[in-house]
């Protein structure tokens, strides 16, 4: 029998979903409404929602303190950089898993998801005195290797999760038809899998873009993304709100447009596997 | 040429022996149907002489050659697969092509081999179109097509007809031994259908857990099955076992009788027997009925019988139709 939903449930999802809905959009609302803010009118109380002199000036002081696009340029370089690297290893690790698995796959799959659980501080020091000793302290390449490295697991899980859909038979007569095995996933393995690899990068993007805890230990200038950008606005003489906000803004800027027009790729991504 | 000899090929998984030692040869150009209920090895032989399981002991010689230990693609063996298996991204032309193109065939020599395929299994109007917007049919000629470009020693089949739904089966079936006439390539052919291994074969392979039954043609397999299984497995429906009295007459521990062999009378027989149900087809009737003192037996008899439940009739089976068996199953020779 259908489960008929009662007009009154329906409309109390809704407003509840609406509620939800706005709370989570209201702190980037209020971020992009307090960057056009005057620092004294991003404090006042009671706060201003409209009526207040919008004014361009933050983002020209934030551009000429510090150069938005270099770091801009250096998030793009981490967040893709790393997604290219992970993905070589990632989509290898993963047809092994979902075409050639054994007794200790699943194992192997939780373990490689556990290391995700650790808190990041715990490994801060030995990390950092390789970066030190092996002068990657502040490098592109340095950070490519660890944002990569921390990405892994949840890159092979969604791969494995996508490859696990696709039908062996498929693979098999592309070795009968004599591929050896880069051309079978070349040719065969990824063009089926254009979906899923699709949004496996472009999560995997988003997490390297908004990673920020060791980009922030591992860089100071060089190296460094928009995540240091915005730190660099907060400092010991006080917080200047509308500059942040400014900073910020610059930063999520180019991620929430990505998401914006992909959302649909990456709910199914996510989603893939949990429903036939 | 496409003559395949096996030698006790053995595969395992772990402790299990799926394939205990299996010793076959199969002649270059025949048509060899391996049959068998499910799960008693018949693909995994196949997939073992395709290359997509390995060996766990045991020669496979093609055309002389021992090629247990190689990649499948270094066999020279085509492989039509149950579900097609086809390359869903790209069209019938490039699904064709794609073998060609990992072997590194020439475009125009791509082209003409494609072309000719094509033709031959009536693809020639939808080489653009994708396997998606394909009906089972075509998709399972276009992955036929993909088998014969290559030009294979041999074709091998995994119970390619059984996604298909009945009245598509019989065309294929019969477009596949079409295809076997024109070509006179061995092919290889699995199968759990034993009306298919009837009608296609030239030679049968009856396997029963791993194990060869009886190797032998269609008619020799009918006529003198070697043990029980054979005999209960071949010809549909089942042959009647009848143990007791009746065995004990012709000096044996049971006796096979099949359906057709049975001669119905309302007046007078051998075995008396009440009609449980009896299945109208038109050119023949099915009777299941309830043998006195026997048990339940089924009868096949030519045309239309007006017999219905609870009738009393009388079986006579044919003298020298009736096959005998020992207390292990085995056939005994004529009485």
């Amino acid at each position: 029998m259908e489960h008929k939903q009662s007009p009154l449930g329906y409309i109390s999802f809704s407003v509840f979903a609406w509620i939800v809905g706005l709370l989570i959009f209201f702190p980037i609302f209020w971020m992009v409404l307090t960057s056009f803010k005057s620092e004294l009118e991003a404090v006042s109380i009671p706060p201003s929602f409209i009526s207040f002199d919008w004014t361009l000036e933050n983002y020209a002081e934030v551009q000429e303190r510090s150069n938005y696009f270099k770091f801009a340029l250096n998030s793009i370089i981490l967040s893709v950089g790393s997604t290219l690297v992970g993905l070589v290893f990632a989509v290898t690790c993963a047809w092994a898993m979902a075409f050639n698995p054994t007794k200790r796959t699943k194992d192997a799959l939780l373990w490689m998801l556990s290391t995700k659980m650790m808190p990041p501080v715990g490994v801060l020091v030995p990390i950092y005195l390789v970066f030190r000793d092996w002068g990657l302290l502040d490098t592109r390449f340095g950070l490519i290797m660890v944002l990569f490295l921390i990405n892994l697991p949840i890159m092979v899980w969604m791969l494995y999760t996508y490859f696990k859909e696709i039908p062996t038979d498929i693979l098999e007569a592309a070795r009968m038809d004599g591929a050896t095995l880069p051309k079978e996933i070349i040719f065969v393995l990824l063009p089926m899998a254009v979906p899923g690899i699709a949004s496996t990068m472009l999560l995997n993007i988003i997490l390297a873009w908004n990673e920020a805890f060791w980009t922030l230990n591992l860089t100071t200038s060089d190296a460094a993304p928009l995540t240091a950008f915005i730190a660099s606005y907060s400092s010991p003489e006080g917080l200047f709100w509308a500059k942040l906000s400014a900073a910020s803004t610059l930063a999520v800027a180019p991620i929430l447009v990505i998401g914006w027009f992909s959302q649909k790729q990456l709910v199914r991504g996510l989603t893939f596997g949990a429903v036939k | 040429m496409g003559a395949i000899r096996l030698e006790k090929v053995k595969k395992s998984f772990g402790t299990l022996d799926v394939i205990p030692g299996v010793d076959l040869d199969i002649n270059d150009g025949e048509f060899v149907v391996f049959v068998g209920p499910s799960g008693c090895g018949k693909s995994t032989l196949l997939r073992l002489i395709a290359g997509l399981e390995d060996v766990t002991d045991g020669k496979i010689l093609i055309d002389g050659t021992d090629v247990a230990n190689e990649a499948p693609a270094k066999r020279g063996l085509s492989m039509v697969f149950q579900s097609y298996a086809l390359y869903p991204h790209m069209t019938v032309y490039n699904n064709i092509a794609f073998g060609l193109k990992m072997a590194g065939e020439s475009k125009d020599v791509i082209d003409q081999k494609v072309q000719s395929a094509a033709k031959i299994l009536n693809l020639t109007d939808y080489l653009e179109r994708r396997p998606g917007a394909l009906s089972g049919g075509q998709r399972q000629r276009v992955a036929i097509g993909r088998a014969i470009v290559r030009n294979p020693a041999a074709f091998l089949f995994d119970e390619p007809l059984s996604n298909l739904d009945a009245a598509l089966r019989v065309n294929m079936r019969l477009e596949i031994t079409g295809l076997h006439q024109e070509l006179k390539t061995t092919m290889i052919y699995v199968t759990h259908d034993q009306v298919e291994a009837m009608t296609m074969a030239d030679k049968i392979v009856v396997l029963q857990a791993g194990r060869v039954e009886q190797v032998g043609k269609p008619m020799e397999l009918y006529n003198n099955p070697a043990n029980k299984f054979v005999a209960g497995f071949i010809g549909s429906p089942k042959m009647n076992f009848l143990g007791g009295e009746l065995a004990a007459k012709h000096n044996c521990h049971e006796i096979g009788i099949r359906p057709e062999h049975l001669a119905v009378s309302t007046e007078s027989g051998v075995i008396a027997a009440t009609v449980k149900i009896a299945e109208h087809l038109g050119a023949e009737t099915y009777l299941h009925v309830e043998a006195d003192g026997l048990g339940p037996m089924t009868v096949r008899a030519t045309g239309e019988m007006p017999l219905g439940e609870h009738d009393k009739i009388f079986l006579t089976p044919e003298q020298d139709r009736i096959h005998r068996f020992d207390a292990h199953g085995l056939a005994l020779g004529a009485s």
